[in-house]
């Protein structure tokens, strides 16, 4: 079990290596660098900038140097916790980023409870009553729910919210609270703007862990030790919920890796079109104006999560399946 | 066994089988000659929701071959003169009989608002005919032609059919439609394939010889999937050369994007070729002195055919997410390309979407394709496995 883990703590060190070279090496294939698009937008706005100034701007943000010394420098900020400014906004990284990822975190978590919140009772019935009109209604609603892409379900969402109820239902903040400091009058505007872009969020994933509850209860349901514990004169709800749900729990622990970060990615389109202050529309907007320290910080803080994530399951599934824990003993 | 216990958790004694053999005999002759695929097809029949979702795909694809044909105006002639004119609904019986017609629209200026509205004129109708000559186009890129399924004859540019209006230039929504059913469905394909053969080929090579390949092949596998594909693909979009064309430069990302897409699909390929790898057909085969090639190819490989199949109709609506997500972003394709993403891009705003909700429609499609390949998917994946 020790060397289980000793295994995937290197890999996940190996993994985020290879992220930090990936999302240097996106940033750095745009032809030209943060310099000419910075010239190009004075120019746009009648200033011009001359050759001695932009060599000076080079030098002072190091865009003169080597691509991979360049990229040396950046890892070794970012082990002391600087990931180098802003250019566009004239800050740290660190402080344009912060409240964001934070937000982002938030937003996602929230959909992500709301998601197994919904999904494994309702996959679990579904399987119980395989079948049932419920059954099938919560089918063609979880296939409706992977059907609609995220930003379009937002569209139509914000559409009806304005032409019904005239009211928009996009931002995470009321305009009072929008730059107010953090109150306890702000975290309750919070919590009430967040299940709107939690259930849109949460949507296709809840549509996909019903059917994987489903068919995974549906498959333990069969099985003998289920005709034995129901002959021993369990009560039904123990028969259930006891053996065979928490074997087709499984692929659950197994994958809560990898829905965190399906739910950050999917939240940077859905941000967009809602207007939520999380980092998808930071990273779009800095990608566009090729400022490459802030969106080679967020590529990567999304890759280390991912990796964190996955490390996180592997521990889960260890916990949940006796069969890992024993392997190899 | 779930028929045999009800839900209250009774065990029901099973009906009496004595006279069972006798009565399905002739049908149970015909099951155990079936080939596999006649079994599949028969189950496949079984699930009347794939059916159906069969049926949409392929009248979508049919859309892809003769877009051109369905649609009546050329999608990029705008004119400023007709701009955001809603859905015109067709009358179809005029004059004691069948004859479609409709009305045709006066344009002008609201003098308090200076939007532009459009009021149809009762007197002048249209008449809706099939086969009319239109714009000039090549059937099925070769063949030159100008008639088109259904238009208005005679149609110029203030007096036409909108069946489901104009966006923002003027432009027909029903013909760009058409066209941008077109590049969605197809853009793609390509990508799809590729992953298939790399997951396939990985997959195989990981499970059928294991050791230092298997484990070399895991260990990308994890990396790979540990890349948060959206930041990717905007990196990617950003970083690609300028002077191309937007059709080069989305086509370069969803290759780029399968080089990274093939990992679930090797994982299952692994799993299979695990498990088959020590039947007893295969070790016959080795012993019978089949080649490598010809034991995966010809006894493995049809085996867990159905399952690539039914992997790749729940791929391809992945794609289609993706395009339409990234271009209505403006990261994926852009206009002059036309897509279902693109067509969408009108209705990014939503002060613009109250006011003309018809630009929303090309979501519709959307919907319904990605449903219809899932149902269909689903149908395969289920009918997969005929034996079990």
């Amino acid at each position: 079990m020790l060397s289980y883990l000793a295994r995937r703590l290197m890999l996940a060190v190996f993994t985020v290596w290879a992220i930090s070279i990936l999302s240097f090496a996106i940033i750095q294939l745009p032809p030209g660098d943060y310099v000419d698009a910075y010239i190009a937008q004075l120019a746009a706005s009648g200033s011009i900038v001359s050759q001695q100034e932009a060599e000076n701007l080079r030098t002072q943000y190091g865009l003169d140097q080597p691509i991979y010394v360049q990229y040396f420098k950046w890892m070794g900020q970012c082990f002391r916790g600087n990931f180098g400014m802003a250019m566009e906004w004239n800050r740290p990284v660190t402080e344009v980023i912060g409240d964001r990822l934070a937000l982002t975190m938030v937003v996602s978590i929230f959909a992500l409870i709301l998601t197994w919140g919904l999904a494994l009772p309702i996959g679990i019935f579904s399987a119980v009553r395989q079948y049932s009109i419920p059954d099938y209604v919560f089918t063609f609603v979880g296939f409706i729910g992977l059907a609609v892409p995220g930003f379009l379900l937002a569209l139509l969402v914000l559409y009806f919210g304005f032409t019904l109820f005239n009211a928009n239902i996009g931002g995470l903040f009321s305009s009072e609270y929008l730059e107010a400091s953090w109150s306890l009058g702000k975290v309750r505007d919070l919590l009430g703007h967040l299940p709107v872009p939690a259930i849109i969020l949460g949507l296709a994933g809840t549509a996909q862990a019903i059917r994987i509850m489903r068919a995974n209860l549906l498959d333990e349901l069969g099985k003998p030790y289920v005709v034995t514990a129901r002959a021993k004169g369990l009560p039904e709800w123990r028969v259930i919920m006891k053996y065979p749900v928490r074997v087709a729990l499984n692929p659950f622990a197994s994958t809560v890796g990898y829905t965190l970060p399906y739910i950050v990615s999917g939240s940077i389109i859905v941000s967009l079109v809602l207007s939520l202050p999380t980092v998808g529309p930071l990273l779009l907007k800095a990608l566009i104006a090729q400022d490459m320290f802030l969106a080679g910080t967020i590529v990567l803080m999304l890759g280390v999560m991912t990796v964190i994530g996955t490390l996180l399951s592997d521990l889960i599934l260890l916990w949940v399946d006796p069969r890992i824990r024993l392997e190899g003993q | 066994m779930a028929d045999v216990i009800t839900a209250t958790g009774q065990v029901v004694a099973a009906p009496p089988l004595s006279h069972q053999p006798l009565l399905t005999s002739v049908a149970e002759e015909r099951i155990s000659v079936a080939s596999q695929w006649q079994l599949m097809w028969w189950r496949f029949r079984r699930h009347k929701l794939a059916l159906v979702g069969a049926v949409v795909v392929i009248v979508f694809y049919s859309v892809v071959v003769v877009a051109d044909f369905l649609a009546y105006a050329d999608p990029e002639a705008s004119d400023a003169q007709r701009g955001l004119i809603s859905p015109q609904s067709i009358q179809f019986f005029d004059e004691g009989g069948f004859n479609p017609y409709v009305f045709a629209l006066k344009g002008r200026r609201d003098p308090i608002t200076f939007k532009r509205v459009y009021t149809p004129d009762p007197n002048e109708k249209l008449r809706v005919r099939l086969f009319v000559p239109g714009f000039e186009y090549k059937l099925l890129g070769v063949f030159p032609a100008s008639r088109h399924l259904f238009g208005v004859e005679g149609a110029e540019a203030e007096q036409s059919l909108f069946l489901l209006g104009t966006d923002l230039q003027g432009r027909d929504v029903w013909s760009r439609l058409m066209y941008g059913t077109r590049i969605s469905l197809t853009i793609g394909l390509v990508s799809v394939a590729l992953s298939l053969f790399l997951g396939v080929l990985l997959g195989g090579l990981s499970g059928f010889y294991g050791g230092l390949a298997d484990t070399l092949i895991q260990r990308v596998i994890e990396i790979l999937r540990s890349i948060p594909t959206i930041p990717l693909w905007m990196g990617l979009a950003a970083a690609m050369p300028p002077d191309w064309t937007v059709l080069q430069v989305y086509f370069t990302i969803t290759i780029i994007i399968s080089l990274i897409g093939w990992t679930e699909l090797a994982r299952v390929v692994r799993g299979r070729f695990l498990s088959l790898r020590e039947e007893d057909f295969v070790m016959a085969a080795d012993l019978a002195g089949c080649s490598r090639a010809r034991i995966i190819f010809v006894h493995m490989v049809p085996l867990f055919l159905s399952h690539i199949i039914a992997a790749t109709t729940l791929a391809l609506p992945a794609m289609i997410i993706s395009e339409t997500s990234l271009s209505f972003l403006g990261l994926g394709l852009r206009p002059p390309a036309i897509s279902w993403g693109v067509l969408l891009q009108q209705a990014q705003n939503v002060q613009t979407v109250a006011i003309s909700p018809w630009l929303l429609l090309p979501a519709i499609p959307v919907i319904v394709v990605i449903l219809a390949f899932n149902f269909l998917g689903d149908g395969l994946r289920d009918a997969a496995d005929p034996y079990n």
